[in-house]
């Protein structure tokens, strides 16, 4: 009686075991024959030789997108929004949430409608182009910076945060004459970096992965970050003439591997700093999904 | 004399509370710019918006768009679409991440299951646009999808010009994306049941499967129902953002939802006034639902649930 018990035992494990390591087979294998795909040659790839490891091994994918220069000025690009867009997120998040933590602030009520409201209801895509447009900011770095300075959904959860640190801090900093801009940055700041690193890592994540808006609000080649490039090299092929001869390398149109290498380059930064943030990334999961 | 009074309380309170409302002031008006002059802009749903003329120049057409709008048999194709993807969506993407979790938590070298999270979280934080740039390589006819195919000595699939290939190739790449993150809140459910549950269990000679059935399953059920409320409250919205990637006039049939004919209509077409009553359309039902969702989820949360 005891073995059969231990048999359905077993049996439950192995297959929360299996699921598991399916699933992780299932996520990695596209990542690693992608990677494999375009550090092959073209014609192995078209064969349908690959399967895990590079056949025929050449680096002229990655030769051919580096020798195109909008590449790099689209990778600066995109890392110049995602390092200033970052900044100004957090400043405007923690400038909204410390006034919102505290219970004395008589307008503390309606400024937090004001915020949460827009997480259920917004205007849509066309006002927001159209006030865009109205304002003159299309085709400008800073409306990509600006447009999404703030989530309420961050706010709310650095507000939890701010609300849970003692009263007595600010109490004796007060009795001292700080006042509440002294008592943010000198206390409240210092005690909330695990937080802060936990969303900045998530606003920089949405902003290096960011691309409908900067699409829309964007003409300029040069203003454009790269997800905007990659978009145009995969998926519609609408490129500038020059672009597309530095890539097509004569050919009638891209080679799935130059796409390929395209894709790791997009992907690399978020795939290689993944594994070293791991617990940001968990932990910033948490406090939102927990104290929601 | 009362008026005075109240005056006096407020200067109080700003003179007493300026470096809160010195702060705030920033983020009111990128409020007010970016969120709420766009909600004003939802007056052109009424209109027949002219961007020369702008919103105070513009004729006001009463529900004319919205008559058409629900004339429209296309209005029909959208609903369903919309609709299908998140029932769809629920049916098979909500139990994995459960699943899941559950799976996780019978692990038990520690190594293994920090690698095999830090796996399963991965896709998640990769962009949409490179989701569908490998989808769009992996299903195209020369992609490794249809060599294999050929290999088994099939016939290439159109995979991406076909309809009926849509709804599949977006939720699975969707459950992809975000199964292991989804299964977080439920591993967070889970760390919090108290050991001594299971102990007990042990003592009285229950095996693992049986623990997994009377403990932890209804341990997860709060998280469960409180997700699935959630969930609910989106049923009328789908992105657009990964359906533009993917979808072509071969594939609107299954593939256009409120969200992408709103961006085609509008923004691509510049029909602004006619988009724009979709948009409300969806957003007045969302937030109804969305509403109604929360009010469910706080009374769970204060009473029953944690």
């Amino acid at each position: 009686m005891r073995s059969k018990i231990n048999i359905g035992e077993k049996l439950y494990i192995f297959f929360c075991y299996f699921l598991i390591i399916v699933l992780c087979i299932t996520i990695l294998y596209p990542f690693i024959y992608m990677v494999s795909a375009s550090l092959s040659s073209t014609t192995a790839v078209m064969r349908n030789k690959v399967v895990l490891w590079p056949v025929e091994f050449t680096a002229e994918a990655y030769r051919v997108v580096a020798q195109y220069k909008g590449i790099w000025t689209a990778y600066g690009n995109t890392i110049f929004y995602t390092v200033v867009g970052t900044l100004i997120n957090l400043a405007f998040t923690i400038l909204a949430a410390y006034p919102l933590s505290k219970k004395r602030w008589g307008a503390r009520k309606v400024m937090s409608f004001i915020l949460v409201f827009t997480m259920w209801f917004g205007g849509g895509q066309i006002p927001f182009y159209l006030t865009m447009k109205n304002l003159g900011l299309l085709d400008s770095r800073i409306a990509v910076l600006i447009y999404g300075a703030v989530s309420a959904y961050y706010v709310i959860i650095f507000r939890t945060h701010f609300e849970s640190l003692p009263d007595s801090l600010e109490e004796s900093a007060r009795i001292e004459g700080a006042n509440d801009i002294t008592i943010l940055m000198k206390i409240m700041i210092p005690l909330s970096k695990p937080i802060m690193a936990a969303i900045a890592l998530y606003y920089a994540i949405g902003r290096w992965n960011s691309y409908f808006w900067e699409m829309m609000l964007i003409q300029d080649e040069k203003k454009l970050p790269v997800q905007v490039i990659l978009q145009r090299i995969v998926i519609n092929s609408q490129l500038s003439e020059d672009v597309a001869s530095a890539l097509t390398a004569g050919q009638q149109s891209f080679p799935m591997t130059i796409k390929f290498a395209a894709i790791v380059i997009t992907a690399l930064p978020i795939i290689c700093i993944y594994p070293f943030l791991q617990k940001y990334f968990v932990s910033g999961a948490l406090v939102g999904s927990v104290k929601e | 004399m009362k008026k005075g009074d109240r005056k006096r309380r407020i200067l109080k309170e700003i003179k007493t509370n300026k470096f809160l409302y010195l702060m705030f002031l920033p983020v009111l008006i990128w409020y007010i710019i970016f969120a709420y002059v766009p909600m004003g802009g939802i007056a052109i749903a009424f209109q027949k918006y002219s961007v020369v003329k702008g919103i105070f120049g513009s004729k006001w057409v009463g529900l004319k768009n919205f008559q058409t709008l629900f004339a429209d048999p296309y209005f029909f194709r959208l609903l369903k679409n919309t609709l299908l993807i998140n029932i769809y969506g629920i049916i098979f993407g909500f139990p994995l991440p459960i699943i899941l979790a559950i799976a996780f938590n019978e692990v038990k070298n520690k190594h293994f299951k920090k690698i095999t999270q830090t796996i399963s979280y991965l896709p998640y934080f990769i962009s949409v646009v490179v989701v569908a740039s490998m989808l769009i390589q992996f299903l195209s006819t020369e992609g490794v999808v249809n060599g294999v195919l050929q290999a088994l000595g099939k016939e290439p699939i159109f995979f991406l010009q076909e309809s009926k290939y849509f709804r599949f190739i977006y939720l699975a790449s969707d459950i992809w994306q975000g199964v292991g993150f989804s299964a977080i809140i439920y591993l967070a459910a889970l760390s919090g049941i108290p050991q001594e549950q299971y102990e007990a269990a042990t003592v009285d000679g229950a095996n693992k499967f049986q623990k997994m059935l009377y403990i932890t399953i209804p341990c997860l059920i709060p998280t469960i129902v409180m997700m699935f409320i959630i969930r609910l409250g989106s049923v009328i919205a789908v992105g657009h953002e990964k359906i533009i990637l993917l979808y072509n006039p071969l594939t609107y049939e299954t593939a256009d939802v409120f969200n992408s004919y709103v961006y085609r209509v509008g923004l691509q077409d510049m029909k602004y006034s006619y988009a724009q009553a979709v948009s409300l359309f969806q957003n007045v039902v969302g937030f109804i639902m969305v509403f109604a969702a929360n009010k469910i989820t706080r009374k769970l949360d204060g009473t029953t649930l944690w």
